[in-house]
């Protein structure tokens, strides 16, 4: 077994595929450099992140993979897992080496872990889709933040794009530091040097939000009170679609 | 100020709270004119309430006023409640206002009937107008359609809407003649028909045509009330499967009754709602929809109710143990479809992963099948030699006692689906 050490990027993913070939070896152990704890027996070999390297190999999977899997493998990546990493070159090796189709083989263990961690990120994305809760500002922008377990933000630019295409907008993901920012014309990533600090009924103080913007949240509260039957009440049902790790930043969840 | 517009939407929040329908989704209504919102593809759940259910759409009445004294109804004319009505603008500002802060897919907008029917509908129309044309929201609308408004009002809201629909409320003629003597099952069948008829028109002209606007492209749904009046599930799911067959409608809707009313004709108040009743209909009606099921598999003569304690594919596979079992690594799909323990999804999956190996215990498991209760009505690779056929009350107790937790345990009365 040779030990491969990694930056970490999806760029340095690729190219560690890529250097397994060159390199012919054949059973690998990819650890990203955030979890490399250096081993006197054992140096390993540092892939150096190169850009052609990595899209050769990207080719050469898409050459393989339907559009399908392709994002698969993109939303496993996401997930920053260092076991998943581990799955992504494996799973790279069998479908370079197999001809096309090689992954629908569910019964495959590289197989099946991406697919379901690619799951897992995807019901986040689609968490977060769901969870984002703007506040107007002063300006004119809707400003929200999250904290995602996944790096889920460039997965969901495009949605919030196709849907408030008309409002300038920012979403702030404290964990990673880092947002989008939507301008009316293009979205852009953004680091914002001093985080606002946050409670959450107002993410922003309030001096820099709109006026009405109480109100909404308010309106929003009691429409979230009123519309609750109580002869059905179910909080394990709730808790199960409402995980108790979102509630901080969830308006109607503040009173 | 303030005050005034907190007080109207919690009243007619509340009133249009037990309306269950809840989809944002099937329609195709993309943000292609720069505007504001995106109704294409799966609808968003935004939240839940504490009771569990979906948050997608702001359900409000226009108004609970009403002209009628429907027994089931908490806005009928003899309840003594505050009553209240939004004016047009209102509805319009709390819709854009959240919708732009990520609350809400849309809107879903009923009302009591004030006045007369089309003095109500014309009201209704002219909000999703409104919506659509001077705000350019393409949000999810699903507008409730007043029993009795002209064709031309009906023809004008399915221009705006996304979805509309009507409600059946008690499942049989005999039920709605029962609770409200002015209502009708024919007054619920001919907005459906006419909608229904647009519907088809409009997709006809788009075959020729490409620039024909959209017409209510979500389809239409109905709610039957289930447990205010002494039908069967089987007088309930035939309704249902009759509707779905005229109407081509998109979903049916069960609503258990939640008792308002100490009327003598009613369950009293306090009375729990037939939660596990009402899930036990949403499986069945899942099983028509989805997985192949005619309504006579499900329900007949012989077996008027579904169970309680099994959910129905369970019940259905029981009853047919000559169906079984099925072979895994050569069944067709359908076959395995019918399974219990088995879903779409994952019969998808085995017949994929099937064709480059046969499929072991191990296998299955990880395909995510509910293997334990799967396994009485499958062959798979390894299967273990089956010594003696097990008669359908034995697997019936094996189940019941490996699943104890879920189907008996349960204070909350909420089943999953399969
Ligand atoms: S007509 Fe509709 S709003 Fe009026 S009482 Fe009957 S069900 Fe309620």
């Amino acid at each position: 077994m040779e030990l491969y050490i990694f930056d970490g990027s999806l760029e340095g993913l690729l190219t560690a595929v890529f250097e397994c070939y060159t390199r012919k070896s054949k059973i690998i152990k990819l650890v990203g450099q955030a979890h490399y704890v250096p081993d006197v027996f054992d140096a390993g070999f540092h892939v150096v992140s190169d850009r052609e390297k990595g899209e050769r190999v990207w080719k050469g999977l898409c050459a393989k993979l339907g559009k399908e899997w392709q994002l698969r493998f993109y939303q496993a990546y996401l997930s920053e897992r260092p076991e998943a990493f581990q799955h992504l070159l494996n799973f790279a090796r069998y479908v370079i080496d197999r001809p096309a189709g090689a992954s629908e083989n569910y019964a495959h263990p590289d197989v099946l872990a991406i697919s379901q961690t690619a799951r897992q990120v995807h019901r986040e994305k689609h968490r977060m889709e769901a969870f984002v809760r703007f506040q107007k500002t002063g300006d004119g922008i809707y400003y929200a933040h999250i904290e995602p377990d996944f790096d889920v933000l460039p997965l969901v630019s495009e949605h919030f794009e196709n849907r408030y295409a008309d409002q300038r907008w920012i979403i702030y993901d404290l964990k990673r530091k880092y947002g989008l920012y939507y301008d009316l014309e293009k979205t852009e990533e953004i680091e914002l040097g001093a985080a606002p600090q946050l409670s959450v009924v107002n993410a922003l103080p309030a001096g820099l939000l709109d006026p009405k913007e109480e109100l909404y949240t308010l309106l929003w509260q009691d429409y979230f009170k009123t519309t609750n039957i109580s002869a059905r009440k179910n909080t394990r049902l709730h808790v199960r679609h409402v995980p108790r790790r979102y509630w901080k930043y969830l308006s109607e969840k503040q009173r | 100020m303030y005050e005034r517009i907190r007080e109207k939407l919690g009243i007619l929040a509340d009133a249009a709270k037990y309306d269950v329908s809840c989809a944002s989704s099937g329609s195709n209504r993309k943000n292609e004119n720069k505007g504001i919102g995106d109704a294409e593809g799966a609808g968003i759940c935004h939240t839940y309430t504490e009771d569990g259910r979906c948050v997608s759409l702001l359900k409000i009445l226009l108004t609970n006023h009403c002209i009628y004294d429907c027994a089931f109804c908490v806005s009928r004319r003899s309840n003594d409640i505050r009553r209240a009505a939004f004016t047009v603008e209102e509805v319009v500002e709390l819709t854009m206002n959240f919708y732009r802060r990520n609350y809400i897919e849309g809107l879903f907008l009923s009302s009591g009937i004030f006045k007369n029917a089309d003095y109500t509908m014309e009201r209704l129309v002219r909000i999703v107008k409104k919506l659509r044309q001077d705000e350019r929201f393409n949000g999810y609308i699903h507008l409730k359609t007043i029993p009795g408004a002209s064709d031309e009002l009906l023809r004008e809201a399915g221009m705006y809407a996304d979805r509309m629909s009507i409600n059946l409320e008690m499942p049989t003629e005999r039920g709605l003649k029962l609770l409200a003597p002015e209502k009708s099952h024919s007054e619920v069948e001919k907005p459906l028909k006419y909608i229904q008829n647009n519907i088809t028109q409009f997709e006809s002209e788009k075959a020729l045509i490409k620039s024909v606007p959209k017409f209510v492209p979500a389809g239409q749904s109905t709610q039957i009330v289930v447990g205010a009046t002494t039908e069967s599930d089987k007088e309930i799911l035939y309704t249902a499967n009759a509707f779905y067959r005229n109407f081509s409608l998109k979903r049916v809707y069960y609503s258990g009754y939640i008792p308002i009313s100490y009327d003598s004709r009613l369950p009293v108040i306090g009375s729990q709602p037939p939660l596990i009743r009402e899930n036990r209909l949403y499986q069945a009606d899942w099983l028509m929809r989805f997985y192949g099921f005619k309504v006579q598999e499900i329900l007949d003569d012989l077996h008027p109710n579904l169970e309680i304690d099994v959910d129905p594919k369970l019940g259905w596979a029981l009853r047919n143990l000559d169906r079984f079992p099925v072979d895994i690594n050569t069944a067709d799909y359908h076959m395995i479809l019918r399974v219990p323990g088995i879903g779409v999804g994952s019969a998808l999956k085995i017949v994929q992963a099937r064709r480059f190996n046969r499929l072991h215990e191990n296998h299955l498991r990880k395909l995510g099948i509910a293997f334990r209760k799967a396994r009485h009505f499958i062959r798979y690779a390894d299967s273990p030699m089956q010594l003696k056929e097990y008669e359908a009350g034995h697997i019936k107790n094996l189940i019941l006692s490996e699943g104890k937790s879920k189907y008996q345990s349960n204070p909350d009365n909420q089943l999953s689906l399969f």
